[in-house]
């Protein structure tokens, strides 16, 4: 019996081992990660210190449940050749989308969670009609539909409005054990992206329109509906990550998106983790790994106190040289 | 007495203006080969096209069983039993061998891609093919290209189709892939599924077709029994004038002073070479595939430098001092190595000159040399026919004059006629004073280009002959044990 049960999923466990094992960038984050890891503890430990508290880890996931979710959306997009900027601003809105449905009431989550849910799958179909039909470049396209959700936010809010009921803000607050519920939905979010791009046909043409959208157009792919679909799951993902922040802050926020710069930041995570911008190669397991990199790192200049400027040049040499490694890896 | 299973009717299409077909009629029965050929631009690749649905005619009607069929979508085209392997390889290469069979029509149980019984179907195509040297799980990325084609092939049989294209199937392969490809062709054909064959290969187009159709210009010049058609007969209809002999004469006078000589080079793929190339000599190399003739072309260039051995008069350890030393290659792989697509021939043919600020030649007698004449110099290199994109690149190294010319596979997907213009024109130059290497799949070409053979065998040089070499003669150096 036990042993029937071996052999089946043998082979399933097999087959995710060797892809991820084949995913050599995506090897590279996590190598990057674990001495990043112990640069930091080596830091703390000369100053008397400890790094990766179980509260640091704790803060960790959370701050980077959000990005996480966002940067997944943005991996199917890239991946499929395409690009998203919307997000930030997306967020924003479905933050007070929720909030205002909510209006504070228990009853009104579900409704509340359907209407995001509604309002960013409207989101990613645009930007995916714009891109597939218009023929307008996805950075134009999703900056166009970014300004228009900007135009809308300016005009209706000057600040934070509506409220979440108390049993909405478990989704932020609360902890199975060690993890934080945010982080578990994290982890939902990027194995089901994992398993669409691994397991489903439209993964398979995901990479293959990134790939080369005339070859797949040739092998009998309708690479525009393809196009469409990833721009809708990748709304979608900002629409969850809008609802997890809205559950945070009690609110929705107008500017929530924004100043946590969901957009840029999701997609150097999602190059971190060593997708090809131009589409076709790479996946979640990088992008994983690029948003935990990043949370880390982040961890350890709160800890250390450094200033936002130093942040910030940091930040962006590990972007820049990301890149660099990731090319000669390639061509090596 | 055969049913016609394909019936094209008065196909016309333009491009911006430009009449590519005019007309042209096309018929198909089942289990027949029927051959199509035409200079290069005569428009069979858009022909084929459309019947595979990649464009839409202008004019005309295509029948399949009688039924007329309207394809908006290559997609469709595949429903209605059409199978298509495309001139230009169209492949994903990050993708692996069996993604790359099945793209568009992934096998799913229960909603979910099941790789393992895409992965199984792909090892029996392969296995039915011959193919041994990879297998369903490798990464197209990392096939040679002769390999690659394989894959396409593995293609266009997954989907069973009652019509089949292959537009230059044989192109990249090497005679006995060839063959393995011919029979694959008749068994096919035994079967009952009509085949469009288009090749420059006359031999092999006399060989395996029912019946020939030949294009010109657009327009339909015949359709004959292959059995009523002989290879100058072929030569005349498509390019309109006698072609009496395939190669030029070689040079009376010995070859001149050594240009570029190695001793002992080697690198991860290649071992204790010695080679010199003279002056006014053509050198061929033959070997089977994978034996490492265009590593070898890539060492010498400085694509792929040598790690170990002397080289006169330097050993380039890059592409930039491989030109500077006057070295020139022509690539096997022009898509992905050779041609700037989106940009205009002139700016392709001036490439290398431009970047290392040579003299430049004039553009339209450049053109005229390499038989690319009648073409705009503002043209885009990806909208030219696949033997016209071969042209420019070699158009490339002719301006930049090197003093080396190495050449691999330079008349794939080439018609006749411009064969020959390229033969004569490879003489030319080693008259000149320039010492060429060739590599060519195509052992009659290289047997007769040649000055002297030099024979490869796992990446190491497994002897030489002198011109006039029998073909037996160097298929039994280069597969000797
Ligand atoms: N998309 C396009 N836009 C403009 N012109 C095109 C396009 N595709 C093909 N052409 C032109 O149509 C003509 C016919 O091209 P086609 O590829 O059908 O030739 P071919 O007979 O297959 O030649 P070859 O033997 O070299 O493969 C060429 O002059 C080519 O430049
Ligand atoms: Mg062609």
């Amino acid at each position: 019996m036990t042993q029937q049960l071996d052999l089946r999923r043998l082979p399933a466990v097999g087959s995710f081992l060797r892809r991820l094992s084949a995913d050599r960038p995506a090897r590279a984050v996590y190598v990057a990660l674990a001495l990043l890891i112990v640069v930091g503890w080596l830091l703390f430990a000369l100053d008397g210190g400890r790094f990766l508290s179980q509260e640091n880890i704790v803060g960790i996931q959370q701050r980077s449940a959000a990005l996480g979710i966002v940067a997944v959306g943005q991996t199917l997009v890239i991946l499929a050749g395409s690009l998203d900027l919307s997000v930030a601003y997306l967020i924003s809105l479905t933050t007070l989308v929720a909030a205002e449905t909510m209006g504070g009431a228990d009853a009104g989550v579900p409704v509340a969670v359907a209407a995001v849910l509604a309002v960013s799958a409207t989101a990613g179909l645009v930007n995916g009609l714009i891109v597939t039909r218009l023929r307008v470049h996805a950075f134009i396209a999703t900056l166009g539909v970014a300004l228009v959700i900007r135009g809308v936010l300016d005009d209706r809010y000057d600040g934070p409005a509506g409220s979440v009921p108390e049993s909405f803000q478990h989704l932020g607050y609360d902890r199975v054990g060690p993890l934080p519920v945010s982080a578990l939905l994290w982890a939902a979010v990027a194995a089901s992206a994992w398993f669409l791009l691994s397991r489903t046909r439209l993964g398979c043409r995901i990479y293959a329109v990134g790939g080369d959208a005339e070859v797949a157009r040739l092998s009998g792919v309708r690479g525009e509906r393809v196009v469409v679909a990833a721009h809708v799951l990748c709304s979608l993902c900002a629409g969850i990550a809008g609802l997890l922040l809205a559950s945070r802050l009690g609110a929705g926020a107008p500017t929530v998106g924004t100043d946590g710069g969901y957009d840029l930041e999701s997609i150097a995570a999602v190059v971190i983790g060593g997708t090809a911008l131009a589409g076709g190669r790479g996946g979640v397991a990088g992008t994983v790994g690029g948003v935990l990199l990043l949370a880390v790192l982040d961890s350890i200049f709160n800890q250390l106190e450094v200033d936002s400027f130093a942040k910030d040049v940091v930040r962006g040499v590990v972007l820049v040289a990301a890149l660099a490694i990731h090319a000669r890896r390639r061509t090596a | 007495m055969h049913d016609c299973v394909l019936k094209m009717t008065g196909i016309t299409k333009s491009f911006q203006g430009v009449r590519v077909l005019d007309g042209v009629d096309l018929e198909a029965s089942a289990g027949e080969v029927h051959a199509v050929v035409g200079e290069n631009g005569a428009g069979k690749s858009t022909l084929m096209k459309i019947l595979a649905g990649a464009h839409a005619p202008d004019g005309g009607s295509v029948e399949i069983d009688g039924r007329t069929v309207v394809f908006g979508h290559p997609v469709q085209a595949q429903r209605a039993g059409v199978a298509i392997m495309h001139q230009e390889l169209s492949l994903l290469p990050e993708r692996t061998v069996a993604e790359n069979v099945f793209l568009g029509r992934e096998p799913v149980r229960r909603g979910l891609v099941d790789r393992a019984a895409m992965e199984s179907a792909t090892a029996e195509l392969l296995d039915s093919v011959g193919e041994e040297s990879f297998g369903p799980r490798d990464l197209v990325r990392r096939l040679p290209v002769a390999r690659r084609q394989v894959v396409e092939i593995a293609k266009a049989l997954s989907l069973n189709a009652r019509i089949v294209v292959m537009d230059e199937p044989t192109a990249a392969l090497a005679e006995h892939e060839a063959e393995l490809l011919h029979t694959l062709v008749r068994r096919l054909a035994s079967r009952g599924i009509a085949i469009l064959y288009v090749s420059h290969r006359l031999r092999e187009i006399l060989d395996l077709a029912d019946r020939i159709t030949v294009l010109k210009d657009g327009s339909r010049v015949t359709t004959a029994d292959a059995s009523t058609m002989d290879a100058p007969t072929l030569v005349r209809l498509m390019i309109g004038r006698e072609l009496d002999s395939y190669y030029p004469p070689r040079a009376a006078e010995p070859p001149g002073p050594v240009k570029l000589s190695v001793r002992g080079g080697g690198n991860a793929r290649l071992r204790g070479i010695d080679l010199d190339l003279r002056a006014g000599e053509i050198v061929g190399l033959a070997g089977l595939q994978g034996s490492g003739r265009t590593e070898l072309a890539k060492a010498l260039f400085g694509a792929a430098p040598f790690t170990s051995g002397e080289m006169t008069p330097c050993r380039p350890c890059s592409v930039r001092e491989g030109i500077a030393a006057g070295i020139g290659l022509v690539t096997e792989d022009r898509k992905a190595e050779g041609l700037l697509l989106n940009q205009p021939v002139r700016d392709n043919a001036l490439l290398v000159t431009r970047a290392t600020r040579m003299r430049r030649p004039g553009i339209e007698r450049l053109l005229e040399r390499v038989g690319l004449g009648p073409l705009r110099p503002t043209q885009e290199v990806r909208l030219l026919s696949g033997g016209n994109q071969q042209k420019v690149v070699l158009a490339r190294w002719v301006a930049a004059a090197p003093r080396v010319l190495l050449l691999d596979e330079p008349t794939r997907g080439v018609d006749v006629g411009a064969k020959a213009a390229i033969h004569e024109l490879t003489r030319e130059l080693a008259r000149d004073g320039t010492a060429v290497l060739m590599i060519s799949s195509e052992l009659p070409e290289l047997i007769g280009m040649s000055d002297r053979i030099v024979v490869l065998r796992d990446g190491r040089i497994a002897g030489a002959l002198p011109a006039g070499s029998t073909e037996e003669s160097v298929m039994r150096l280069a597969a000797a044990s």
